[in-house]
């Protein structure tokens, strides 16, 4: 097929209003595909639309954007669906559950306790004679909050901390990653544990606990992506027009680094809503009657031989819920870096 | 390679210190007059204002850390218990070969399962044996090793009746809790395993290897492993510090006399020193093992032997 054709066919679909019969509609069609391929026009009223050819269903209205494009490879991975089916049906059960949950989740009954499922109880009763499927159900709140405000003040924290680091380097950036490793050197759990013991027990305390220490892992991947873009060509631009350092770094590193950060921070609110279960389950987080996932575990572990349900329900709420952040964070990670898919 | 191991030595100092730095002023900010629950709730106030000034608690936050530092590095001082008046470090070194041996088991039991089990998944990729091995790998992840503890002692001890539920005096006893921690372990060995053999099995090399016709066993075990497994090794390596740190829940789930539980029942009881050296000789052994992570890497991995020649 010639050039000359091409062209002045792509001048016709540019130009001419109404239709016109196509010759050859086998040529015409290599011809558009080819013409969409090399311009991505936009489609728009007036185009020709050769006879038995649908050009709209060809030229898309408009580029799709990165994140399209990621959302479109998301939806096509069953398991990161499935991951988002769990989340979403944790969001809805932490949102609803007033109207989920048949009792209040400190309700207790002392002359029913340690109550094997049944048909009131569908997951039985704990010590206090509590309704333990509406501790379950009130808990996905209380996981919810403290795995994503956990991972929200260390993404904050550590994303503040990498940029400075990443962007200014030298100095600056010696001392602050030198913290890092410092922090990095002590076992996750440990220094969340050390944190609590300091701190006391509590809600806000633990999110603050488990923030803290996941602080190091997004102030390292921050920082590492602001230093492969830092020496960019379109940050030399915006330098160049005279943006200020903020700017540069909010406007135009940060949103080009997020890909990472996403994965990280999906798989991090799996890590912490764990973390802050471990510190519950040894005592040190959310106290009783707050019915946290890991709390009522260490309450069941006592009573392990003969009240199973005490431990069983709690226990797969927590692992069904990391299992849907894994999923999901692994979809994620695979749908932004389609290289790193094994 | 020695100029590479004096480094990395010299690297270490600095994390040590800074992370007992950290762990003395996360002490320091507890609230609680460490002279008065040493004194328990029966003394007088010039009683304790007489061992404040005995323990040094009026100096400057620095000048407390100083001595603290230099206790800790110089003399393997880490203080006294509040509620035994013990040495912490005597308190701790008899019962870290416990807590080292559950981590060791944990490291062997993650090895064993997690190396052969990423080698076939790789080498069979998007078969039903990879398919299922990775969400296993993931459920064994997503599981907190805690409830894996109940869970093993529901089934196999309260259940079947084969190991025992609490303590570690026999190899029996080992089981379970090494099973438990050493399972999540497993899982990221195995996705390790995977995903770096993967990426070495796609190699020219390896294509060369198939090309000249060598066997695929072979080219799997003589070519593609070796390479394979040194990234591998830097996970194994911090999987042990992990699980050190872990060693807290598992030994509390199975009742296990190690530095883990001294932990727990130490926050519990408000024993600071002890809470204190119990993080900072956990952190220490960790950054230890990374260590000789770091060294072992220099030594199996050609390419940073010939940096240091």
């Amino acid at each position: 097929m010639s050039s000359n054709n091409e062209s002045s066919v792509n001048k016709d679909l540019m130009e001419n209003k109404g239709k016109v019969k196509a010759k050859e509609k086998t040529r015409d069609d290599a011809v558009v595909k080819n013409y969409q391929s090399q311009t991505e026009i936009h489609s728009h009223p007036g185009t020709i639309e050769p006879e038995g050819f649908d050009v709209k269903a060809v030229v898309p209205e408009k580029r799709k954007s990165q994140w399209a494009e990621v959302w479109r490879r998301l939806i096509k991975n069953k398991a990161a669906i499935a991951g988002m089916i769990v989340i979403l049906i944790l969001l809805l059960t932490a949102i609803f559950a007033d109207f989920i949950a048949p009792y209040h989740y400190a309700t207790q009954n002392l002359e029913n306790t340690r109550v094997a499922p049944n048909a009131e109880n569908w997951f039985g009763t704990d010590n206090f004679g509590r309704d333990i499927f509406s501790r379950v159900v009130y808990g996905s709140r209380i996981s919810i909050q403290v795995g994503f405000i956990a991972v929200g003040v260390a993404m904050i924290v550590g994303g503040i901390l990498g940029s400075v680091s990443g962007y200014y380097s030298g100095r600056v950036d010696n001392v602050i990653m030198r913290l890092m490793d410092v922090l990095l050197a002590i076992p996750g759990i440990l220094l969340a544990i050390a944190i609590a013991a300091a701190l006391g027990p509590g809600l806000v305390n633990v999110m603050i606990a488990v923030g803290i220490a996941s602080i190091p892992r997004y102030a390292r991947i921050v920082r590492a992506s602001v230093l492969s873009l830092r020496d960019q060509e379109f940050v030399e631009a915006a330098r160049a027009v005279g943006a200020n350092d903020f700017r540069i770094i909010t406007k135009y590193i940060l949103p080009n680094c997020m890909a990472p950060i996403i994965v990280q921070g999906t798989l991090g609110v799996a890590e912490a809503i764990l973390s802050a279960a471990g510190l519950s389950f040894i005592g040190l987080g959310i106290q009783p009657p707050i019915p946290e996932w890991g709390a009522m575990l260490s309450t069941a572990r006592v009573y392990i031989r003969d009240a199973w349900w005490m431990s069983i329900f709690p226990g797969v709420a927590i692992m069904i819920t990391i299992f849907g952040l894994n999923l999901l964070g692994d979809g994620l990670r695979d749908a932004l870096d389609p290289r790193l898919k094994g | 390679m020695l100029k590479y191991i004096g480094r990395r030595i010299l690297l270490l100092l600095p994390v040590l210190i800074g992370v007992s730095f950290i762990v003395f002023t996360l002490m320091y900010i507890t609230p609680g007059d460490p002279a008065a629950m040493q004194l328990g709730e029966q003394a007088t106030e010039r009683e304790i204002l007489q061992l404040r000034e005995q323990m040094g608690l009026d100096d400057p936050f620095i000048v407390q850390y100083g001595r603290f530092a230099r206790g800790v590095f110089t003399q393997m001082d880490f203080g006294r218990s509040y509620r035994t008046n013990a040495l912490v470090f005597n308190e701790l070194l008899s019962r870290f070969p416990t807590t080292l041996t559950l981590a060791a088991t944990g490291v062997i039991v993650a090895v064993v399962i997690g190396i052969p089990v990423g080698i076939i998944s790789a080498t069979k990729q998007y078969s039903l044996f990879d398919n299922s091995a990775m969400m296993f790998a993931l459920l064994g992840v997503s599981m907190p090793n805690f409830f894996q503890g109940l869970v093993a002692i529901l089934i196999f001890s309260v259940g079947l009746g084969w190991f025992p539920s609490s303590g570690y005096a026999t190899p029996m006893h080992m089981i379970l809790p090494a099973l438990t921690i050493g399972t999540s372990s497993a899982a990221m060995i195995t996705r390790m395993t995977r995903s770096s053999m993967l990426e070495v099995i796609r190699q020219d090399y390896i294509r060369t290897a198939r090309a000249k016709g060598q066997k695929e066993s072979k080219v799997i075990n003589r070519h593609a492993l070796k390479n394979a497994l040194i990234p591998v090794v830097t996970v194994i390596g911090l999987q042990f510090g992990y699980l050190l740190g872990g060693a807290v829940l598992t030994e509390t789930v199975f009742s296990i006399n190690g530095i883990g539980l001294l932990m727990v029942n130490s926050i519990r009881m408000r024993d600071l020193p002890m809470v204190q050296g119990g993080v900072l000789f956990i952190a220490l052994t960790f950054s230890v093992i990374n260590l000789a992570v770091d060294i072992l890497y220099g030594f199996i991995d050609p390419r940073i032997k010939a940096q240091y020649k």
